[in-house]
């Protein structure tokens, strides 16, 4: 499967978690990448990553876009966005679940996370979000 | 391959600039705020400007596409300015796209092929609602991969605060210190969007007992910064007024070859160093409390002027989020990582201070009509190292000035370096 935008989507669909690597370097990318940014590389393959990690930056946002307010989030009911630096060196950012997102002071960087998944929309819409546990 | 030094084929002179007022205004679209722009620098040019010798346009702006359903207005401002038929452009790289069309400016004429340059910038952001704003302004960071996360643009600036924080053991109230300090600047101009946030407290105070709501009472500034209805979180940690507001604006600049600067005025600024770089989405960078485009452009800078950070008497620095003026006094050297924070807290960036950072009140209370901001900053330069700014002037002379203009997190940066001989 080629490595694409819209490849790396289907496959999160399918509740998998896939970076790049390259053949040349050994470099891993996350999102997926077709030419290595580290050595320029195009011979780069499909590789699956474990999904754990930990916390590296993080918010709770009160005032969100248009995604998320469809979602049900508010002023009054914020969620929590972040960074996360995976076991196997890349970062990338995705929504934090099972932090208190009214408590930010509670919520810290280090925290080890692993993978999970948010389902949104319906019918044709649906589409499926990175997340993170804590 | 080794690279040769980086340097501008021939002097470049600032010899005039000006700014509409920022803030929002309903009857003014971004033709209109730059015509408002551009009368003012015409009467800044000492020796009068002839606008038959403006040779090229070059416009900074962020998203007129999506703010006002208005793609190709280089030739727009260039109708409207009566500049027709020179070549216009437009540069875009969100909120640097007045920074890079200076840049652009200054590479032009360093080439050679153009003598006298104006360089703009223009924004037209407030008459849509706040949420539709957050929409677009989240387009400039990656929508394929940062949007899906839920991320706004406060988000991400929230985000390297977070990790700031964790890495150097800054606080919120650190960050909100910022913010009191750039609107008692923005106090002091004319041009800008807001005032103090004591005078906001005052007018706050006033509204409540005109209408007969209960009076609140604060006991200071940062008693109204920590107050969670006064200033609310937007994206924690950076609350309300840790935010640049939506603005309007536009701004601009005259730039001539140093060889005939003394045509326009005795009095020129001369740009001697320039620098850009570009940097990935936030979350493929290796520092996350820094921006390493913005330290990339300022080397590029400090290297082709041949000065150093503690040489820099003054800068204006893309402070759209209180934390980024933070990492921007690292980034270009003038604290060591980790200290911005505390110089800041303990003055050291007041006017008065011993490095002024955002004189002009920056983008937090001056206001960030995001294209114009990186060209509304040579404005203030400009003003400060002629004696021309009024009651913000600062107590020092300031032969060294420097611009610093980001787009989105970072993936864009440009710094430039003013000389006045
Ligand atoms: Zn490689």
């Amino acid at each position: 499967m080629e490595i694409t935008s819209a490849a790396f989507q289907q496959l999160l669909n399918q509740k998998k978690l896939m970076g790049s690597k390259c053949k040349k370097c050994g470099a891993i990318h996350l999102p997926p990448r077709p030419l290595c940014p580290e050595c320029g590389g195009s011979d780069v393959e499909w590789t699956a990553l474990k999904g754990k990690g930990k916390l590296v930056a993080f918010t709770t946002i009160h005032v969100g876009p248009t995604l998320m307010t469809q979602a049900g989030y508010d002023r009054k009911n914020p969620y929590c966005s972040g960074i996360v630096q995976l076991d196997e060196g890349p970062k990338v950012s995705a929504r934090i679940l099972n932090v208190e997102a009214q408590n930010p002071v509670g919520i810290k960087v280090g925290t080890p996370v692993t993978i999970d998944f948010v389902e949104q929309g319906q019918g044709e819409s649906k589409r499926t979000f990175l997340a993170f546990r804590a | 391959m080794p690279t040769r030094k980086r340097k501008l084929g021939r002097g470049v002179a600032l010899v005039g600039a000006g700014m509409s007022k920022f803030g929002a205004f309903k009857d003014k679209n971004s033709r209109e705020l730059m015509v408002e722009a551009y009368q003012e620098l015409q009467k800044n040019v000492d020796k009068g400007l002839n606008p038959k010798d403006i040779q090229a346009l070059y416009e900074g702006n962020g998203s007129s596409d999506l703010f006002e359903n208005q793609i190709h207005t280089a030739p727009i401002m260039a109708s409207w300015l009566g500049l027709v038929p020179i070549a216009a452009t437009r540069v875009e790289d969100a909120c640097a796209s007045g920074g890079v069309a200076l840049r652009q400016g200054v590479i032009a004429i360093a080439s050679g092929l153009y003598d006298v340059v104006l360089v703009t910038g223009v924004e037209k952001m407030a008459d849509l609602p706040t949420d539709k704003v957050t929409d677009i302004l989240a387009a400039a960071s990656d929508v394929v991969y940062e949007a899906p996360a839920g991320f706004t643009f406060p988000g991400l600036y929230a985000a390297m605060a977070t990790a700031y924080m964790a890495k150097y053991g800054a606080t919120p109230e650190d960050f909100m210190r910022v913010g009191i300090k750039n609107h008692s600047n923005g106090a002091l101009n004319p041009k800008a969007q807001f005032g103090s946030i004591s005078d906001l407290m005052k007018s706050r105070v006033a509204r409540a007992k005109e209408k007969g709501q209960p009076v609140p009472t604060w006991k200071d500034e940062m008693d109204f910064m920590r107050d969670p209805a006064a200033n609310p979180v937007v994206a924690w940690p950076m609350r309300l007024f840790d935010c640049s507001p939506i603005s309007d604006g536009a701004a601009c600049a005259l730039l001539v070859a140093e060889d005939i600067a003394r045509n326009f005025t005795d009095e020129p600024i001369h740009i001697i160093g320039s620098g850009q770089a570009s940097d990935h989405a936030l979350h493929e960078r290796a520092s996350l409390s820094s921006v390493y485009a913005a330290q990339l452009a300022g080397r590029e800078a400090y290297e082709m002027a041949g000065v150093k950070p503690a040489d820099i008497r003054i800068a204006e620095v893309h402070d759209c989020f209180t934390i980024a003026e933070v990492m921007a006094t690292e980034d270009l050297g003038f604290f060591a990582p980790g200290k911005g924070a505390a110089c800041a807290s303990e003055g050291y960036t007041k006017r008065d201070g011993p490095k002024p950072i955002n004189t002009s009140g920056g983008l937090k209370s001056k206001g960030h009509p995001v294209g114009a901001s990186g060209v509304g900053q040579v404005v203030e330069v400009w003003s400060q190292m002629r004696k021309k700014a009024g009651p913000r002037q600062v107590p020092v002379d300031v032969p060294l000035a420097l611009t610093h203009n980001v787009g989105a997190t970072g993936g864009t940066c440009a710094v430039h370096i003013f000389e006045r001989r």
